[in-house]
């Protein structure tokens, strides 16, 4: 039987003051009946001590660097390093954005990350028909290891951490950048660095897939073998939640399926005779930071806390750094308006400040020019400077979690945590993340949260500044956009003619055979992509070998 | 048929390598719950496949959504097609991210409306209402 206790103190004062002082108030009403997040969750007018009662400190927040990481995987925090300021550039030829790359690095931006063009990310050539239009417009164009030559031309990669923002083609990418790395006499096991690599979210979120699931998943698990056997310090993924959140999703929605995709990929792993405290440590997520500050901040520290649980409870790990999640956090591209473009600058710098209240490892700001085109490189300049000024000016990496103990952010950092957990068992129960998408279970949750949060806001229910509430008729600034022209494409389709014709062809067929039967004998793929990318086969070569194999991916109706 | 008792038929096209469909999606479902038949064409599609199925299904509109910069290229091919196989009351309309500057070429070009990031799905119900041209 359960133990009856009396109504505790906190209880008692909370009844004394709903009576005596908030009841009066009321009288006058409050600004809405329903006050709720952007991810249409309810909040409640006040936390205390009671919302709280069911969370041990001990157990569930504890001290930072230590088990469930709630409060952080570093025991000082920012005031040992602060995170590393990672912004995602890539625009038209490789060459441009290898200037761009060199005037953040001389900016102060600690870590390199690239953004490719729509033919790279769906591994075609420049040169496709189907990439008309497209090339070098929403990242840098690459078609070959000459490109990926010129795009890193006098960075050293043994110095620099790269992320690169790649998914399907993600094992050619990895390919190209290990023998530029070689051709730079870098060492293997020194370089340092993220390919984004998660193909789940694409079937998920953003759509930027080649093969079927099951054979991209194996793909991936070929990247993690040999990264954990020759790339010691190489993170092979970065498990996303943020595009799965630009496309509609609630935060807990982001949270559960990026969570939910980093188990399915530990679960691959540990089938393909992985062992979970040599490759699960280098696996990295990132997450998105969006409008609702509280929210976000929640949503990082139970991300920490439920991995934690997770990796010990569920897969048995023994190796700390297997606990310890890491992330990225981009502010959200979505929440960025056309409409009185300058106000970016102010969304994005609160975005951010939310991502570092929650212990990011590292932070892309986007530039307030992003809802209209790629940035300039002032509006590039100005996205460095926010992360500059969160964390030299404003004192917030002086002390390690500061929200730590606040009644409303611990309730709500339970409250993502346990939901997250039910999702995990309706997914669980399906057979996993491979046979929900394959299902279109998280595709449909994601696009009803799209539509009611659309609809929200055409109710008024929602509010953005200068979209739909304090509207201007005539923009108060014109602000310059970034053009990229088409002879970006003559260029680029020049240097693969120009690297065509000077490579030895018969090695570039030979290799392609090599890797078509690695792939049908399901051995590791990485010896003979990088065999290929070696002799300078291109990209949309590369692919379309592994689609004679693996064949092409076909969306079911949703 | 006059317009009133006929349901507005239109075909949400998302052509380019781009698969951002949160738009073409949100805005498919508002026209459908505002009483409109409509047809989504999946992800990828060129605008020889785009013109194809907007014959087939004999729509009265195209709505394209276009978020890669792409739709300098694509969009004047997908009127021109349309025009070409004798669609010439087919209403084409554009949404996504689309520069000022571009948008003048645009209509020039045959696209009746540019709808950017921020519109209400109302205002694209309403304008498809007022511009569809009623059939015999």
């Amino acid at each position: 039987m359960q133990e009856i206790k009396d109504p505790s103190r906190e209880q008692l004062a909370n009844e004394r003051w709903q009576e005596n002082v908030l009841r009066p108030a009321l009288e006058q009403g409050e600004r809405k009946l329903h006050f709720q997040t952007v991810s249409l969750e309810e909040v409640k007018r006040l936390y205390s001590p009671i919302d709280i009662s069911e969370i041990d400190f001990e157990r569930d927040v504890a001290f930072p660097g230590e088990f469930p990481y709630t409060r952080g995987i570093h025991p000082t925090g920012y005031r040992g390093r602060l995170w590393t300021m990672r912004q995602f550039a890539g625009f038209g030829t490789p060459e441009e954005t290898n200037a761009r790359f060199r005037y953040l690095l001389k900016e102060g931006q600690t870590g390199l990350s690239v953004a490719y063009d729509l033919p790279a990310l769906m591994g075609y050539d420049a040169d496709s028909p189907l990439a008309e239009g497209e090339v070098g417009k929403c990242g840098v164009a690459v078609s070959s290891l000459a490109d990926m030559e010129a795009l890193f031309k006098e960075i050293p990669l043994e110095a620099v951490t790269v992320s690169q923002t790649i998914n399907a083609p993600a094992s050619v990418f990895l390919a190209m950048y290990l023998v530029v790395a070689e051709k730079q006499r870098a060492d293997w096991k020194r370089i340092s660095g993220t390919l984004q690599n998660d193909i789940l979210k694409e079937y998920i979120a953003q759509k930027e897939w080649i093969y079927p699931i099951r054979s991209a998943m194996k793909l991936v698990i070929d990247t993690f073998e040999f990264c954990t056997n020759h790339i010691p310090r190489y993170n092979p993924i970065s498990v996303s939640g943020y595009h799965i959140r630009e496309a509609g999703a609630t935060a807990l929605q982001e949270l559960a399926f990026t969570l939910r995709d980093g188990i399915e990929y530990v679960e691959w792993g540990l089938r393909a005779g992985l062992n979970v405290d040599q490759f699960v440590p280098r696996m990295s997520f990132f997450f998105n930071a969006h409008n609702d500050f509280f929210e976000e901040i929640a949503k990082y520290r139970a991300a920490r806390r439920i991995w934690a649980r997770v990796m010990r409870d569920r897969f048995g790990a023994q190796n700390e750094r297997t606990l310890k999640l890491r992330f990225h956090t981009q502010t959200a591209g979505v929440s960025l308006t056309v409409q009185q473009p300058l106000n970016n600058i102010a969304r994005v710098a609160i975005q951010a400040l939310a991502g570092v209240l929650g212990g990011t490892q590292s932070l892309h700001t986007d530039a307030y020019d992003e809802a209209l085109a790629l940035p300039t490189d002032n509006a590039a300049l100005i996205a460095l400077r926010t992360q500059q000024i969160i964390a030299e000016e404003t004192g917030v990496a002086n002390t390690v979690d500061p929200l730590g103990g606040s009644y409303f952010v611990e309730a709500l950092t339970k409250k993502m945590e346990d939901d997250a957990l039910d999702y995990f068992e309706r997914i669980d129960a399906m057979g996993g993340m491979v046979e929900a998408v394959e299902k279109g279970f998280p595709q449909r949750e994601i696009q009803e949260s799209a539509y009611q949060y659309q609809k929200a806001l055409e109710r008024g229910e929602q509010t953005i500044v200068g979209v739909n509430k304090y509207e201007m008729a005539d923009e108060p600034q014109e602000v310059p956009i970034l053009v990229i022209d088409e002879s970006v494409r003559r260029q680029q389709i020049e240097r693969l003619e120009e690297t065509r014709s000077r490579r030895d062809s018969g090695a570039v067929t030979r290799r392609l055979d090599q890797l078509r039967l690695a792939a049908q004998r399901g051995e590791n793929t990485m010896p003979a992509t990088i065999e290929a990318v070696r002799a300078y086969a291109s990209l949309g070569e590369i692919c379309s070998a592994l689609r004679d194999v693996y064949g092409v991916y076909e969306e079911p109706a949703i | 048929m006059d317009q009133s008792s006929r349901k507005i038929r239109i075909l949400v096209a998302k052509p380019g390598l781009d698969g951002h469909d949160r738009g073409a999606k949100v805005i498919a479902r508002a026209l459908r719950d505002a009483g409109m038949e409509v047809i989504y064409t999946g992800l990828r599609q060129t605008p020889e496949m785009i013109a194809a199925a907007a014959l087939q299904e004999d729509v009265d509109a195209v709505g394209v959504s276009i978020l890669s910069g792409a739709h300098n290229t694509l969009c004047p091919r997908i009127v021109s097609l349309l025009r070409d196989q004798g669609m010439k009351d087919c209403l084409v309309i554009l949404g996504g991210i689309v520069p000022q500057e571009d948008i003048p070429k645009m209509k020039e070009q045959g696209i009746a409306e540019i709808f950017l990031p921020g519109t209400s799905t109302q205002e694209i119900v309403e304008f498809l209402r007022r511009n569809v041209k009623a059939r015999d």
